[in-house]
């Protein structure tokens, strides 16, 4: 993966909590929601995001795909970003 | 990034833009034809000198890690070891590291140098971060390509309301070089989570707060004055009360930071005065955990929760300074701090003799927080300077300002009890006999600031005061 110059601020705070933001509350249905399904990139997860996708649609949510380059690694922050501003929901599916 | 290891021989430092390095080229030639191998580094631009091989020092790691302040810098190197080194152009020292008996008959003896990019100022705190020279501990938080980075501040709940400046690992060592303590020392510890502070989380949270380094020192004094069980800033903090740390600065180090003591003093408009009192407050939030909703419980709080920090009028004050008053000498560098409402205001236009302009503060005073409380809320009277010139007109000095306030303020149990004049609020019925003073002994302090225009001064309540509440702090402030 290639990145531009990355971009980074020392944690102003006590360190005491993980950096990360919270999450937003469960959503009561999915219609008309993005929903985005994060392949992490490990064998034949794609199998299954391709069903999420089919009943997901069936339901009513509007699906958009992402990949991390790879499973080994946590999802480059530029990736996570963007899901974050363009989906209500995401779903990281793992296949083993 | 490890110091890059140097050929044995002479090592020479030049830029084009310097012009004793342009004067010394013909020098250099000389030494190529001589014992020694030369090795020619450029700092600037690559094709200089045109005349001599040479390196390009792009990323300036070789001048950085080898201290290179001025050039021309010729080294001598044995063993992969520098033995000599010379700086400028002096033509004694030049031969003396050569070993030469003669150089550049054709130029004066001595030139001075030029100073080296690598301690240019705009660059310096890029190299700093660039070589690994910060030992900084602090946890890295990445922000995303495609974020906002003032935004990302806000997203993560690390600032006052207001946006903060983002504290990267540069604006974070420049801060630093503001003190010569150590970033791995611990300041204090801070309520209400109670967690020790570095002086490197202090410098991050300056940065934040909009500080220029030389406040450093005066946000690590104020911090250890409010980080204490006599201050008690858990209780400043949790309590309903609306009252916020007030920071009172005395001391030369005011004016030489740019202070305001005079118009418009606890207003908008001064950096200093700003960002100091932000500065502890978001150490407050951000390392004590201490947040809006949570710990701090406040039923208003008031603007000056943000900041609340100025400095005293000593040029222009007839008396003794807030910090001499506390013990401190006046050449002396000191924050005092008072847990404090946001002020109001004195108006006695009127007065030109020092009996009257107390009534007046007097009667104002009496109203401090209810008319029916006593002893239980010490405040700052911030006289103004033309309330202050009444009373150096009639000499009199800080002692007697404040005795005979304190003198007018002996009230009847009669008017105190709960139920008297209609009001539930008041002293147990069976104080009635007493004469109770508004303010306990120390309970006023008294700070000389404000503008040169205008017959008015300011009140600022405190909150519940002695052991069970708050005592005011004074701290020296030390570089």
């Amino acid at each position: 993966m290639t990145t531009s110059a990355h971009r980074f601020v020392l944690d102003p705070t006590n360190e005491r909590r993980a950096s990360t933001m919270e999450r937003v509350g469960r959503p009561t249905s999915l219609k008309g929601l993005t929903v985005g399904l994060l392949d992490i990139s490990k064998a034949r997860g794609d199998v299954f995001i391709d069903r999420l996708e089919e009943r997901l649609s069936e339901m009513g949510a509007d699906v958009k795909r992402y990949k991390k380059p790879t499973f080994t690694k946590p999802a480059p922050v530029d990736l996570r970003h963007e899901i974050s501003i363009n989906c209500q929901v995401v779903i990281e599916a793992l296949a083993d | 990034m490890n110091r890059p290891t140097l050929p044995d021989g002479l090592v020479i430092i030049v830029k084009r833009e310097c012009a004793t390095c342009v004067m010394v080229v013909p020098v250099i030639e000389e030494l190529i034809n001589g014992p020694l191998p030369v090795t020619v580094f450029v700092q600037d631009d690559p094709t200089f000198p045109e005349s001599l091989a040479r390196i390009h020092d792009a990323d300036l790691s070789m001048s950085w890690h080898y201290d290179i302040e001025t050039v021309p810098t010729v080294l001598r190197i044995e063993n992969g070891i520098e033995v000599a080194r010379t700086v400028g152009w002096m033509r004694d020292e030049w031969l003396k590291i050569t070993g030469l008996s003669s150089l550049g008959v054709e130029l004066p003896d001595f030139r001075p140098g030029c100073g080296s990019l690598s301690v240019d100022p705009d660059l310096v705190d890029e190299l700093r971060v660039r070589f690994g020279v910060s030992a900084l501990a602090a946890r890295r938080v990445e922000v995303a390509d495609a974020e906002d980075e003032f935004e990302a501040m806000f997203d993560r709940g690390w600032t006052d309301g207001l946006p903060v400046v983002p504290p990267t690992e540069q604006r974070v060592l420049r801060m630093l070089t503001g003190t010569t303590r150590q970033p791995t020392d611990v300041v204090a510890i801070v309520p209400p989570d109670l967690v020790e502070i570095t002086v490197e989380k202090v410098a991050i949270n300056a940065v934040m707060a909009g500080c220029k380094p030389e406040y450093l020192p005066w946000v690590i004094a104020a911090l250890e004055a409010v980080c204490n069980d006599t201050f008690n800033i858990h209780g400043v903090l949790a309590t309903t009360m609306p009252v916020g740390p007030v920071i009172v600065c005395n001391g030369p180090g005011t004016r030489a930071i740019g202070m305001n003591s005079g118009m418009n003093v606890f207003g908008q408009g001064n950096r200093a005065n700003l960002t100091i009192g932000r500065a502890v407050q978001l150490i407050i939030r951000n390392i004590g955990g201490g947040r809006p909703g949570e710990v701090d419980r406040a039923t208003h709080g008031n603007p000056g929760k943000l900041s609340f920090c100025f400095a005293e009028d000593e040029l222009g004050t007839p008396w003794t300074t807030l910090s001499e008053s506390r013990g401190i000498s006046r050449t002396t560098d000191a924050v005092t701090v008072f847990p404090g409402e946001g002020p109001r205001c004195v108006v006695d236009q009127l007065a030109r003799d020092p009996e009257s302009l107390t009534n007046t503060f007097a009667a104002c005073l009496r109203t401090l927080h209810n008319p029916k409380s006593v002893l239980a809320f010490d405040a700052i009277v911030v006289m103004g300077p033309e309330h202050a010139r009444v009373y150096a007109d009639a000499g009199w000095d800080r002692d007697r300002v404040l005795s005979e306030i304190h003198a007018r303020l002996q009230i009847p149990g009669s008017e105190l009890i709960r139920g008297a004049n209609g009001i539930a609020e008041g002293v147990p019925t069976h104080l009635s006999g007493m004469t109770l003073p508004k303010f306990r002994p120390g309970g006023l302090l008294l700070v000389h600031a404000g503008g040169g225009a205008g017959l008015f001064s300011a009140i600022i309540g405190g909150w519940a005061n002695g052991d069970i509440g708050s005592q005011p702090v004074t701290r020296e402030v030390r570089a």
